[in-house]
Order: C-alpha cells, then sequence, then structure tokens
C-alpha cells in the first residue's frame, strides 16, 4: 500500500536525485515554456499604462516598460499578499506572548539573495535598451532645436529652414518619416525639457550644452510636445508639435521654404520679426548653428 | 541569566532630590536647553509647517481640479508649489525626522540624561525657527515667495531670472535649517558614541537610535555641500560670480550636480528616521523583537553608504552624467529596503498584532512605502526616466515616498505622544484619521501616477482641455481633500483629548528604554536604570522570561 503511494501521489515531495528530471521536465512544460512565450510575443502583455509609440527606440522602452512592470506586480502583489495574511492571521486574541523569535538567517539570506539577483537582471535589460537608445546610428536629416522663454526654435542646418514659435503659436518641427533625425538640442536661457509623449522620450535643453540625441519616426501624423523643465512664468504653456510626414513631402517642405525663416511652420516672418521673438537675453546661440 | 537577579541600577538622584530649580513659562521655553522640550518645540514647529505647506498643496490641488482654473495666477502658482515643496522638505520633514522626535526619544532610549551638547542643541531650534520665518517672510516682499522651483535650477534660480528678495530670503532659510541641522548631526553622533548608559553597547542600540546614529553621520557629509552651494548660488546672484552661467564660463549643470548630491543622502535623512519609527511601532504591537535585528541594521548602513552615490540618477535627462554607474547604484538600494520590508513583516509574523492607531500608521506606512518603493525602481533605469521624468508620475512617485513618511510620522506621535505628554490621544478620532489619510494618500497618488504615463508634466499651473487629464486630476484632488481632513482629524483629537486620558509609564507593554521611565521623564530622564543586556531592556525586566531567541531556538512552551 504505502510502495504503490510514494509512487504514485504527486503531493508527496520530491525524493531526490531520482525526480530530478521529471521535476525539470515539469518546470520546462509549466513555468520555462509559457515564460519564453511570454518574452517573445511582448505585446500581449497589458500596457501598464505606457503606449509603444511612434519611433523606433520607443517600442523597446515600451517593452522594457511592460517587463519591469510585470516584475513590480508580481513582487508587489506577493509582499501585500504576506502584509495583508500577517495582518489578518496573527491579529491579537489574547493575552499571550507570541514565541520570540528573531532570526531566520537562511530565510534572511535569500530576501536579500533574490532582490540581488532580480536587480542585476532589470540593470542588464537597462543597459540593452539604454545603449540602442542613445547609439548616434549614421543620420539622414540634421534639425538644431533651440529652447528659450516660452518657445522653440527649430533649425534646418543644411537648408537654411528656420521655424519658430512661443505660447500663444505652437510651432511644428517637420520632420521625415523612417529617417534618422540627428537633433541637436540648446537652450538660449533657463533649462527647459523637451518631450514628446508619443516618442517615450524626454531631454533636457541645457545652456551651455550641445545635448544630441537620434530620433527614428516610425509613423506619419502629429504628435504633441512639451517643455518638461520649470522654466519661469509661462511654463505652463510651451508647447509644440512635431508633425512626422512622408519622405518626398518632406523634402517637398524643404525646397518650398529654403532660406526662410516660419512662424509656426506656415507664416513667413521678416528676420527683425524673428529676431524680436527669440528675446536673446544671452547674446550668440540664436543663429550660428 | 544571573542578571536578572539584579534588574535595577540605581542612577543619579533620588526622586524628591531632582527638581529643577528654574524658570518657568514662556521664559523657560525661551531658555531651555532640556532635549525633551527642545525636540517639543521642533515637533511643534514642523507639524505646524506641515499644516502650512498642505494648505500650499490644497491650494495647488484646486486649482488643478480644472484645465484653466483662475483661482491663482501663474505667477502665484509658481511661487505655491516652489514653497510647499521647501516648507514640506527642508521645514518639515527633515526637522521633524531628525530635530523632533529623534531630540526627546535618542538620549532616553541610550540611558542618556541629555544630548551630549545641550545648548548646542537650543540653538539648533532657533536657527530652526528663524529659518522657517526667513523662508516663509517671502511671501510678504514684494516680488513674492521663491519661483524657481524647491529645486532652484540654475540659471532660473540667478539674479536676472528670478530678481527680487523672495528668492534671497529662500536662501536664506535654507542656510540657517541647514547650519541647524549639521548641528543637531553633530549632536546626535557624540551623543550616541559617547553617552550610552552601561550596558548599552552598540549592537543592543533600538533600531530608531541606529537609524538615527547612521541619520546624523549622513548629514555631515550631504549638508555641507548644500550649504557651499548655496553660498555659491548667493554669490552669483549678488557678486557677481560666474559660477553657474554660462556667459561667465561657469557650468549650470554643476548646481544640479551640488544640489543632489545633498539631495539623494537627504532623501534617507528624511526616511531613515521615519524607517526607525516604524522600526519600534511594529515589534511593541506584534509583542515580538524586530525579525532580524542586526540584517536591520546592516540594510540601514547599506542604504546609507548606497545613497552617496546615486545623485546622477535625478539628473539622468541632461545627458550630461549618463553612466551605467548610477543606474546600477540605484537600483541595488531596492536590495536593502527589500530587506527592511521583509524584516517588518518577519516581525508581525506569528506575533500577536495589536490595532492601536500607531499599529495602524506603522502598517499604513509600509503599505506605502512599497508602492512609492516598486515606482522608484523604473526611475531608476535612464530609458524609462526619460520619458517618465519631470511628469506626474515622478510626482506621484515621491509623493507616495513622502506620504508614507507623514503615516510613519504619524505613528510616532501616536506611539511615543503619552511619552512625552503622559497622555494618550483619542484611539477612534486616531483611527478615523488613519484611514482618512491612508485611502486619501492612495487616491491622490494612484492618478498622478496615470497623469504622468499620459504625458502630464509638472509644475503646470493650466493646462489643455485634455478631458482624461482633468478627471485624474479631479481624483488627485479628491484625495488630497481626504488627507486635509485627515489632519483636521488629528487637530481635533489634540484638542479633544488635551489632558484626558493619562498614559502611565508604560501603556504599550514596550520594548525600550523610555518605557522604564515616567511619563513625561523626569528632567534629566531616569531615577534609575534596569540591567541593558538586549536592544529590549524594559521587555527584559517585565518579562524576563520571554527573551529573545537565536535562530533555530524555541522556546521550551510547557516549562
Amino acid at each position: 500500500m504505502t510502495k504503490v503511494l510514494t509512487v504514485d501521489t504527486p503531493a508527496l515531495p520530491p525524493q531526490g536525485a531520482a525526480n530530478r528530471p521529471r521535476g525539470w521536465r515539469r518546470f520546462r512544460r509549466f513555468v520555462a515554456l509559457p515564460l519564453a512565450a511570454l518574452a517573445l510575443s511582448g505585446c500581449t502583455l497589458p500596457k501598464f499604462g505606457v503606449t509603444k509609440g511612434d519611433t523606433t527606440s520607443s517600442v523597446s522602452v515600451f517593452h522594457l516598460w511592460q517587463w519591469f512592470s510585470v516584475g513590480a506586480a508580481i513582487i508587489g502583489a506577493f509582499v501585500l499578499v504576506l502584509i495583508v495574511w500577517a495582518v489578518l492571521r496573527y491579529r491579537r486574541k489574547g493575552d499571550n506572548i507570541p514565541e520570540q523569535t528573531q532570526y531566520h538567517l537562511p530565510l534572511e539570506v535569500i530576501y536579500t539573495v533574490v532582490p540581488l539577483l532580480i536587480v542585476f537582471v532589470l540593470f542588464a535589460a537597462t543597459m540593452v535598451v539604454e545603449n540602442k537608445e542613445v547609439a548616434n546610428p549614421t543620420n539622414n536629416v540634421a534639425v538644431n532645436v533651440n529652447a528659450f522663454q516660452w518657445g522653440w526654435k527649430f533649425s534646418y542646418p543644411a537648408s537654411d529652414v528656420v521655424v519658430v514659435g512661443e505660447t500663444t503659436q505652437t510651432p511644428t518641427m517637420v520632420i521625415p518619416v523612417n529617417t534618422n533625425i540627428h537633433v541637436q538640442l540648446t537652450s538660449t536661457d533657463v533649462v527647459h525639457g523637451f518631450y514628446v509623449k508619443d516618442f517615450n522620450f524626454s531631454r533636457f535643453a541645457l545652456p551651455g550644452v550641445n545635448n544630441v540625441f537620434t530620433l527614428r519616426p516610425t509613423q506619419t501624423g502629429v504628435f504633441f510636445g512639451q517643455c518638461t523643465q520649470l522654466c519661469g512664468l509661462y511654463h505652463s504653456l510651451m508647447f509644440f508639435k512635431v508633425r512626422v510626414v512622408s519622405q518626398s513631402d518632406f523634402k517637398n517642405w524643404l525646397a518650398k521654404n529654403r532660406n526662410v525663416a516660419l512662424y509656426n511652420a506656415s507664416t513667413k516672418i521678416t528676420d527683425q520679426q524673428l529676431s524680436t521673438l527669440v528675446a536673446t537675453k544671452y547674446t550668440g546661440t540664436i543663429g550660428e548653428h | 541569566m544571573t542578571d536578572v537577579l539584579d534588574p535595577v541600577v540605581h542612577h543619579g538622584h533620588d526622586d524628591a532630590h531632582d527638581e529643577h530649580h528654574g524658570p518657568t513659562g514662556i521664559l523657560k521655553w525661551l531658555t531651555t536647553t532640556d532635549h525633551k522640550i527642545i525636540g517639543l518645540s521642533y515637533t511643534v514647529t514642523s507639524v505646524l509647517m506641515l499644516v502650512i505647506g498642505g494648505l500650499f498643496a490644497e491650494i495647488i490641488r484646486f486649482q488643478l481640479a480644472s484645465p484653466d482654473g483662475h483661482l491663482v495666477s501663474l505667477a502665484q502658482y509658481n511661487e505655491l508649489f516652489t514653497m510647499h515643496g521647501s516648507v514640506m522638505i527642508y521645514l518639515f520633514a527633515g526637522p521633524f525626522a531628525f530635530g523632533g522626535l529623534p531630540n526627546i526619544i535618542v538620549p532616553i532610549q541610550i540611558g542618556a540624561p541629555d544630548m551630549a551638547f545641550p545648548r548646542l542643541n537650543a540653538l539648533s531650534y532657533w536657527l530652526y525657527l528663524t529659518g522657517c520665518i526667513t523662508m516663509l517672510s517671502g511671501f510678504f516682499t514684494a516680488g513674492g515667495a521663491a519661483n524657481f522651483g524647491w529645486v532652484a535650477y540654475a540659471p532660473l534660480s540667478n539674479a536676472l531670472n528670478s530678481p527680487g528678495a523672495g528668492a534671497d530670503l529662500w536662501i536664506g532659510g535654507l542656510l540657517l535649517t541647514g547650519f541647524s541641522a549639521i548641528f543637531t548631526g553633530v549632536n546626535l553622533c557624540a551623543t550616541i558614541f559617547y553617552l550610552r548608559a552601561p550596558g548599552m553597547t552598540l549592537f543592543r542600540m533600538p533600531v530608531f537610535t541606529w537609524n538615527l546614529l547612521v541619520t546624523a553621520i549622513l548629514i555631515l557629509l550631504a549638508f555641507p555641500v548644500l550649504t557651499a552651494g548655496l553660498i555659491m548660488l548667493y554669490c552669483d546672484r549678488h557678486f557677481g560670480t560666474h559660477i553657474f552661467s554660462v556667459q561667465g564660463g561657469g557650468v549650470p549643470v554643476l548646481w544640479q550636480n551640488i544640489f543632489w548630491f545633498w539631495g539623494h543622502p537627504e532623501v534617507y535623512i528624511l526616511a531613515l528616521p521615519f524607517f526607525g519609527i516604524v522600526t519600534e511601532v511594529i515589534p511593541v504591537f506584534s509583542r515580538k523583537p524586530v525579525f532580524g535585528y542586526k540584517g536591520m541594521v546592516f540594510a540601514t548602513m547599506t542604504i546609507a553608504a548606497l545613497s552617496l552615490g546615486v545623485w546622477a540618477h535625478h539628473m539622468f535627462t541632461t545627458g550630461t552624467v549618463l553612466l551605467p554607474f548610477f543606474s546600477f547604484m540605484s537600483l541595488l538600494i531596492a536590495v536593502p529596503t527589500g530587506i527592511k520590508i521583509f524584516n517588518w513583516i518577519g516581525t508581525m509574523w506569528r506575533g500577536e498584532i495589536w490595532f492601536s492607531t500607531a499599529m495602524l500608521m506603522a502598517i499604513g506606512f509600509v503599505v506605502t512605502f512599497l508602492i512609492g518603493g516598486l515606482t522608484g525602481i523604473y526611475l531608476a533605469s535612464p530609458p524609462l526616466d526619460f520619458f517618465t521624468h519631470d511628469t506626474y508620475f515622478v510626482v506621484a512617485h515621491f509623493h507616495s515616498v513622502v506620504m508614507a513618511l507623514v503615516l510613519g510620522g504619524m505613528a510616532g506621535l501616536y506611539y511615543w505622544g503619552p511619552k512625552i505628554t503622559g497622555y494618550i490621544l483619542n484611539e477612534t478620532i486616531g483611527k478615523i484619521q488613519f484611514w482618512l489619510l491612508f485611502i486619501g494618500t492612495q487616491v491622490f497618488t494612484f492618478p498622478m501616477y496615470l497623469l504622468g504615463l499620459y504625458g502630464m508634466p509638472r509644475r503646470m499651473a493650466v493646462y489643455p482641455h485634455n478631458p482624461e487629464w482633468q478627471h485624474l486630476n479631479e481624483i488627485a484632488t479628491l484625495g488630497a481633500i481626504m488627507i486635509g481632513l485627515s489632519t483636521v482629524a488629528f487637530v481635533i483629537n489634540v484638542a479633544y483629548s488635551w489632558k484626558k486620558y493619562p498614559a502611565g509609564d508604560n501603556p504599550w507593554d514596550g520594548h525600550t528604554l523610555e518605557w522604564f521611565t515616567t511619563s513625561p521623564p523626569p528632567h534629566h530622564n531616569f531615577y534609575r536604570l534596569p540591567q541593558i543586556r538586549s536592544e529590549r531592556p524594559t521587555w527584559d525586566y517585565n518579562h524576563p522570561e520571554h527573551r529573545a531567541l537565536e535562530h533555530g531556538q524555541h522556546e521550551e512552551t510547557h516549562a
């Protein structure tokens, strides 16, 4: 009787080396394979409030976000269950003094080492995505972005087109789709933040620093951008738009506006108006790119 | 077991001879060097600052309840969030964390008669109070209070972009409270190293005292950097130096480096004392020793050490310090913090939990801090930080953390209030306050996480007519109202319970030395001390048969 039970009842603990291969097979079937499948099809995961975005980097950032969120959800749920269980199970019922346990070394080692391993994994994933995101591959189109109180100037050095606009007249940065856009970001006065939600990206515009990054939009359309770093009185009105157009449309747009300064990417403005608009409190940086 | 035979060591004078002769009333308050009175002044002042900062927050939340709120102007809004952050961080959280309760409790926990330098301690308080008045007086100047955010990024904080006395008063107020913090740090270190009672070895110190020791060391490492930075900023504004301006060959990002080199240790200077409070409350109300006491202490040290090497994670989006080192160090902090959370759970495990208000606040702290901690892990990863930086996601993250600290601080007030005043606060009102505060905090922060992910930057007085943003803002405002009501409940509780419920010396069956003396303690704290053979001398004295067990040891249940 007992012999039969030992062999057939799966509820009994595994008995040494003989059972290990079966344990591994089971692990592979129920844990490892589904996890691997899940990893390969990252899009089936919940979005956790973030969208894929519309650049090549934004997609990998989105997947990184999903995996961080899966980890956070599992760990958070696990710890919350422990807390709720402890709170419900061990409420005081009488005047007993419980056993005065203070140490459980193996347990303490486990909850030090396991989080450490998780941190290594998170760090590795971070570095993979970050290195891709901050790499500067061969660039096709260069745009110099200059932030000022309280507006933006986008200039295309190859064709001398300048787009400028401030609070009431939101400027538009026009860029071609599926092209590496090489952005040089600076500020004329204080620190500003170049942030496009649909690109899952932001970068500070710092006075005296040329911040360089590459965007590669994958979708045409108009995207909403905004200054994220407090920059004074009209910080909350410092918007811009990014219009991603087809490559031929972009060429036409550039050709049409060669050597022209545009207000809000539509109306032509004179040099005089331009210099009044970009109120250069500090001389020098405007127009030198 | 021999020490149980003669557990009482007489210490100091007998009761009758220890009458303190000196001034009374307001003169006593003005001239005192007694750490308990100074600590109480610190606590009352900092809670008042919490209320003032909270009022600013309510105005901010009402302004944001609609996309183009007209409650305040753009300029006033900038002043309000600047002063909200400054008051909460510089004038409430810090001074409450290392000047208020610790001032009262740390000397008593180690069996000391007072702080090591009582007059320096008094100076700390008066500098702090002067700093509060200085910083807030900016509102009464022509140009209004400081309006460049509590981080005062250069060059927005220079004389050109932020002219006016408000900004200078902000710098002056912060310098004064900074010096008060440094002096308190010196005082805590000296007290803990030199004034411990016989038998109180370092590894018999309660975790609260341990955390304050580590906090004090962090203060000494971090605050002088802020002080130096503020002096540089002042020189840039008034004496024509160009340390932070491009025109004179200076580097604006240098300010951010200096500020966050102080600013990140500061996060733990704020947090560690509250971790300490919770680590006192949870064991007492679970009737068990701290689980993994030594691990807890080492975790505190690890957090402090790591906190000095992570400042650049506040600056990933500047692109100037984008090094993997800072990301890795920031992620690593999750490990010792996780140890602490597991230790708190381990302490409750198989305990006998008494859900007093203090304990509820402590559990609320652990849950809220868990949320703030988990969302902090995202921000340690640069690609994820890039698109959440300076959005409401970050605002939500650190409000989860600081609201956890408020819960922890309330736990401390409910727990030690009876020791300090001799009277217990009303438990029913206390529980109402807890639920308002705890639920309010979650209702307040969760919509802000989403707002950040849906693209709303922080520090906007008005925002585009986006129904999604508006609904989330409305919910966040509802949470802020609940938090405000919880503060009202606390004030009502203090008024209602005023001298109503005498506490006795040891109302919670406490573990540490403060529960061995009277409530409130006499002038020099103790008439007698028990023998100190563990970190729970009062418990050992009251329950000699229930000492803490080593690993693998079990109690003989039917002895």
